[in-house]
């Protein structure tokens, strides 16, 4: 039987503004008797932000870590880019991994690495691009992090802010259209936050990164969801409030022992009277 | 009681499941692309080279002190001009293989299970799985080549200088002739003593390495973990060597005498 060719292939519906990148459906995990998520369902749409938040241990961590596929559900069904992923196996989540980038908390830079092989690690190690081209990439994106200068330092060398953000430099040196931010400000102060802050804005807003924040910051969260990335006609970058429009694009999820107890945006959450929520913000 | 023995039971079972699924794993990363030939040559020569200072002193020190001690047993039956011979067979047989790879154990393998173990606990192996890396072809592949390769190396150093060492010590404390200490020597040495000798340390630098990525590679619970780990895997690492070495000397026993 000949079956009808489908109007659309996968790759046509994500070249589209609107589609799902990342789809969770109903995943659940637990560690021995300790349940981290029991049910969780939400889907980013392509250019937007996914910021979700929660308390330490409610499974904010461990859902970012399912869609990289270092963890693997125990029932559910994750999408990534149009591929289920909950099923596939190491060697075949790399190919999926190509197109992900992830941040994780502290950084986690190779030691003994410079800033140089930090950032361009995937490009000079899992690529055959010529070397002129790579360190070209990587003086680039560390350009555009404002880190240029930094580039022969060794990772022990530099602040918490600055790894951090050599981290995300990493993360985009191989143009992946979703970024993963775990816990990405954790620990460093307001003003370097911003700086990270301005860093995740700029990708999303400039080079179209659909991207997934967790964090239990609500300054940080706030902040890169009321925020927009405008290029001057000078070429510079300015961070500047979002319209209404591009705020609806940031949505929050909270999760509270491993499920979703609030999804909305910016403003339908500060407006929330649910009593967890409104403690969370206090 | 009986549930704290199982525990442990199970415990011991998982870890062993979980060795022989990376020893599995870093064979099929041996036999298929893609290869780190670069973080080869760095492993040979921080395994190989990096190890040299501590080999040729314990090698040089185990002879000397083989040769003295020989030397007032030997006295008692009237033999002293065949200390050579007693100083090469243990040393090429038995003692030169152990206690480099005794060596190796404290050195590479307390090395190996802290830099996997730090990796581990501050994210490094995830960043490098989500950067599309397998952590076992990048990172145990390229030391258990290189463990293997580098403990007969080095192993064969230790016994000519543990040879040397007994050498200066009969000559100058014993009064042994030279050409008697370097012919009985060379009398003594049988083929399959040194096969014996060349064997050994191929399977002895699979286990230290192994055996060191393997409890690396698991660790948890931050820096203490990281200490823990490390303390692990030289004492495991060692008491394997010693069980190993029983081990393949009664099977090449059996092989090649």
């Amino acid at each position: 039987m000949n079956l009808p060719a489908p109007a659309q292939t996968a790759a046509q519906i994500l070249d589209e503004p609107g589609a799902p990148v990342i789809v969770f459906d109903h995943v659940q995990l637990a560690f021995d008797d300790k349940v981290v998520l029991r049910d969780l369902t939400f889907t980013l749409i392509k250019g937007h932000t996914k910021i979700i938040l929660g308390a330490s241990g409610s499974g904010k961590s461990t859902a970012l870590k399912i869609i990289t596929g270092l963890l693997r559900a125990d029932a559910g069904v994750v999408w990534v880019n149009g591929q289920r992923v909950d099923q596939l196996t190491e060697a075949q989540m790399m190919a999926v991994r190509a197109d992900l980038g992830m941040i994780f908390q502290e950084g986690a830079l190779f030691d003994s690495l410079t800033v140089r092989e930090n950032v361009g690690y995937k490009l000079y190690e899992e690529t055959n691009m010529p070397i002129a081209d790579v360190d070209r990439r990587v003086e680039e994106v560390l350009g555009f992090i404002g880190l240029g200068e930094f580039i022969n330092r060794m990772p022990s060398e530099l602040s918490g802010g600055q790894r951090r953000r050599v981290a995300i430099a990493r993360a985009m040196a191989f143009k992946p259209r979703i970024l993963l931010y775990d816990e990405a400000t954790t620990g460093l102060d307001p003003i370097t936050a911003t700086t990270v802050d301005d860093e995740i804005i700029k990708l999303r807003d400039l080079e179209g990164v659909s991207s997934i924040v967790v964090t239990h910051q609500l300054r940080d969260a706030f902040y890169v969801a009321t925020h927009m990335a405008v290029r001057g006609r000078d070429g510079t970058v300015e961070i500047v409030p979002a319209t209404p429009a591009k705020e609806r694009q940031a949505e929050f999820i909270m999760l509270r022992d491993g499920l979703i107890c609030f999804e909305g945006d910016a403003d339908a959450l500060r407006r929330s009277t649910d009593p967890y929520i409104q403690t969370f913000l206090s | 009681m009986v549930s704290f023995v199982n525990e442990k039971l199970k415990k011991a079972a998982l870890e062993v499941q979980e060795y022989v699924r990376l020893v599995a794993a870093a064979f099929h990363a041996l036999v298929t692309p893609p290869r780190y030939r670069h973080d080869i040559v760095e492993q040979l020569d921080m395994i190989g080279a990096g190890s040299l200072t501590v080999v040729l002193l314990t090698g040089f020190f185990t002879g000397a002190a083989l040769a003295s001690q020989s030397g007032l047993t030997l006295d008692q039956f009237g033999a002293r001009p065949v200390v050579g011979r007693l100083v090469s067979a243990s040393m090429i047989k038995e003692l030169g293989p152990v206690l480099t790879a005794l060596m190796l154990t404290g050195r590479i393998g307390s090395g190996i299970a802290a830099e996997l173990g730090s990796m581990m606990v501050t994210d490094q192996i995830n960043a490098l799985r989500a950067l599309g890396t397998d952590p076992i072809r990048k990172l145990v592949v390229p030391r258990m080549v290189a463990g293997v390769l580098m403990a007969p190396v080095l192993t064969v150093i230790s016994d000519f200088v543990g040879i040397v060492g007994g050498w200066i010590v009969a000559r100058f404390q014993l009064q042994v002739a030279s050409s008697i200490y370097w012919s009985s020597i060379t009398k003594a040495l049988y083929m399959q003593d040194v096969w014996m000798g060349l064997i050994k340390p191929f399977v002895l630098g699979f286990v230290i390495v192994t055996i060191a990525c393997h409890v690396g590679l698991r660790t948890s619970g931050g820096t203490q973990g990281v200490g823990k780990a490390t303390t692990v895997a030289v004492v495991a690492g060692s008491v394997a060597v010693i069980a190993v070495d029983f081990f393949v000397t009664q099977i090449l026993i059996n092989l090649i005498y």
